[in-house]
């Protein structure tokens, strides 16, 4: 083995993957260090799921090498499914089985790794032990899925989208568990549309689109990556067809500003000199503010200064 | 990153985790699977009730509309004094004397089987439907009692011994093709909606992503049929014998031998038909197109003897006709095992052809 690669957990190169017309992955690079937690961010459609099934050993790439845990799926398949913890997106697991039968039988796929019951304290499921699968609430069934991932011990955690169509409660209380999972040292791969899970779990994420990674980093520097630390976007109602665009660029400490749909939005560094001055600017303009807002800027916006498109076009 | 950890020691921990203290039976992953999968299918009830409930009721609804009855006493009139007399010493007959527009009026609508009408010098004519298997009957009943009421006496004297036995009746036919028939539904069924549903929801892509050994899950499908298989045919079997005193003349071994390998073969069938298909819509309308032509060709509910010569080769090349003849040849002729190889060949033949066939074709996701 040699010694550049002792310290990545999973080296995917020159991946490629068609579906009759469309291309999913198109040329992706990706190295996961071990012990971190990697997010894999994208739209849908991406090319997220079908670079994680690959790398899971469900799909098989039409060209590119991918080398996990040291291991390959040509040769290493068994040793690999061993060592691996995969939750993959919207599996229903048999809504007749407890949760305590479900965590049994996953459990005697492995050959070592935590008893069900260990697996579902580990997830906080007690109080679910011997319900049926049918009648958990949605973050109760997401958190089984975690559990059936854990139950091999893994080194290597799997986890496409584990969090989407949970409420805000039930998400706070899967990333806690992830976080968990994390503090034991081993490795993560996640994907997610979800930019603030990413800047909450991620050590280092790449961002996806069109099935090519178009940014790659830490939270904290992709977003200073865009030379901007906070986004103020105001509404200006009917009297924005009269702003004056290039005028509020020259504003000191603006970086870019873009018009959508009536409400303009503007990346900022200093906002305590920006906003003041951009008021004066629309009163000299003589426009009356509809709307005012700020936040200090998330992945999101660096996937909208990348690609010029929101995560979710709904 | 204090926590990071580097591959060689993530590969060293696993060598050292892999000393599995071994695992006790039940936490087998065969056993498992064999498990879950009985759970299942007993928390089901929709499947519970064709399974076990359906197949009684029809035995009983069939069994009773078919039982043999007593000799019928057919009803039959006379429209002279005289030869209502004579008729009446048939026990068989029972005549009624009408006058000849009444009498006329219930031939027609079969009221009675047969007239009797006195003709010239003491001659009779009988009038009945010869298409009628009960007007013949009262014909042939009909001209004893009246030859003899008119002096004939039979040259050789013969006497009745009257044997009801079970074995040939209705119901003892029926009951083994409910048995095979059941088998069949039961299988191709409980194979093909369960692995389709799983492949539907991704589960089979979800146990692919485990070390789960790919054949164990086949495997199980079967061993947990095996299972329902003693409760399946047992109930039938024993409200067959119960109620109706169906009886079992062969060896049970060798009907245990029958339903096993009929069992495999048609689960090996329903796999076959559920390896490829993504909805229950699709696996639903290829399982009743292979199952209906057997229901009634393989002489379930009558025998498949009445086909022409023609299609005899075809049909008894039919699973289910092979598992309905092995079943009828056990329970009614007590034939024995080798007595059924031919049956037992061409289960042998299906389960083996599909299987292979299953397993290329098995789609995971």
């Amino acid at each position: 083995m040699p010694a550049a690669s002792s310290n990545a957990a999973l080296r995917v190169t020159g991946l490629r993957k068609a579906y009759q017309d469309v291309v999913a992955v198109n040329g992706l690079d990706l190295e996961v260090r071990a012990g971190e937690c990697f997010g894999l961010l994208g739209p849908n459609g991406a090319g997220k799921t079908t670079t994680v099934e690959i790398c899971e050993g469900l799909t098989v790439p039409d060209s590119g090498e991918v080398e996990l845990l040291g291991m390959h799926w040509s040769s290493e398949a068994e040793q690999l499914r061993q060592r691996l913890g995969i939750q993959l997106q919207d599996t229903q697991l048999s809504e007749k089985l407890t949760v305590h039968e479900t965590l049994r039988l996953f459990r005697s796929f492995f050959d070592q790794g935590p008893g069900a019951d260990e697996a579902i304290a580990l997830v906080q499921l007690e109080e679910k032990k011997n319900s049926r699968v049918g009648n958990l609430s949605g973050g109760q069934k997401q958190r089984l899925a975690l559990a059936c991932a854990l139950v091999g011990d893994p080194d290597f955690l799997f986890l496409d989208e584990p969090t989407t169509g949970l409420d805000p409660q039930a998400r706070r209380q899967l990333w806690d568990l992830i976080e968990q999972f994390k503090s034991s040292g081993r490795t993560i791969l996640l994907t997610t549309h979800y930019m603030d899970e990413a800047e909450r779990l991620c050590e280092r994420v790449a961002i996806m689109d069109n099935g090519k990674q178009i940014a790659l980093g830490t939270p904290r520097e992709l977003i200073a990556s865009i030379c901007a630390e906070h986004l103020v976007a105001f509404s200006a109602g009917a009297k924005s067809q009269s702003l004056d665009l290039p005028a509020l660029r020259k504003i000191s400490g603006v970086r870019d500003v873009r018009s959508e749909k009536g409400t303009v939005e503007m990346q900022v560094t200093e906002l305590h000199l920006a906003v003041p001055a951009l008021l004066a600017e629309l009163t000299r303009q003589n426009i009356p503010l509809t709307e005012l807002s700020t936040h200090s800027a998330t992945l999101e916006d660096v996937f909208v200064s990348l690609t010029g498109r929101h995560l979710r076009d709904e | 990153m204090s926590e990071t950890t580097a591959i060689p020691e993530i590969r060293a921990r696993a060598a050292e985790k892999k000393s599995p203290r071994g695992k006790t039976f039940a936490e087998h992953a065969l056993v498992q699977l064999t498990i879950v999968r009985f759970l299942e299918t007993l928390r089901e009830p929709e499947a519970l009730f064709w399974i076990f409930a359906f197949p009684i009721l029809l035995a009983a609804g069939l069994g009773l509309a078919f039982r043999n009855k007593p000799a019928e006493v057919l009803k039959i009139a006379a429209t002279s004094r005289a030869i209502t007399q004579s008729l009446q010493r048939e026990k068989l007959l029972a005549v009624q004397q009408m006058d000849s527009h009444d009498a006329e009026e219930a031939l027609r609508t079969g009221k009675i089987a047969l007239l009797a009408v006195p003709g010239e010098n003491g001659a009779v004519t009988y009038r009945y439907d010869d298409t009628n298997p009960e007007g013949r009957t009262a014909r042939m009943l009909a001209d004893r009692a009246v030859q003899q009421a008119a002096g004939r006496v039979d040259p050789v004297h013969a006497s009745d011994e009257i044997l009801r036995e079970p074995g040939s009746r209705y119901i003892d036919f029926l009951i083994p093709g409910l048995i095979g028939m059941n088998l069949m539904g039961s299988a191709i069924w409980g194979m093909g909606f369960t692995v389709v549903d799983a492949r539907r929801k991704k589960l089979l892509k979800r146990l692919v992503a485990t070390p789960m050994p790919k054949p164990y899950f086949l495997l199980a499908y079967l061993l947990s049929r095996i299972l329902m298989l003693v409760l399946e045919v047992g109930i039938v079997l024993g409200f067959g014998a119960w109620i109706f005193h169906v009886p079992v003349r062969g060896s049970l071994l060798s009907l245990a031998a029958v339903c096993l390998i009929g069992s495999l073969a048609f689960s090996a069938l329903g796999l076959l038909l559920a390896s490829r298909a993504r909805t229950i819509e699709a696996a639903s309308g290829l399982m009743n197109a292979v199952m209906l032509p057997m229901w009634i060709a393989s002489g379930v509910f009558f025998s498949a003897q009445r086909f022409p010569d023609v299609v005899q080769p075809i049909i008894k090349a039919l699973p289910l006709t092979a598992a309905i003849d092995a079943l009828r040849a056990n329970m009614l002729q007590g034939a024995n095992l080798v007595q059924l190889g031919p049956q037992m060949g061409v289960l042998a033949v299906w389960m083996i052809v599909s299987f292979v066939l299953a397993l290329k074709l098995f789609r995971w996701r």
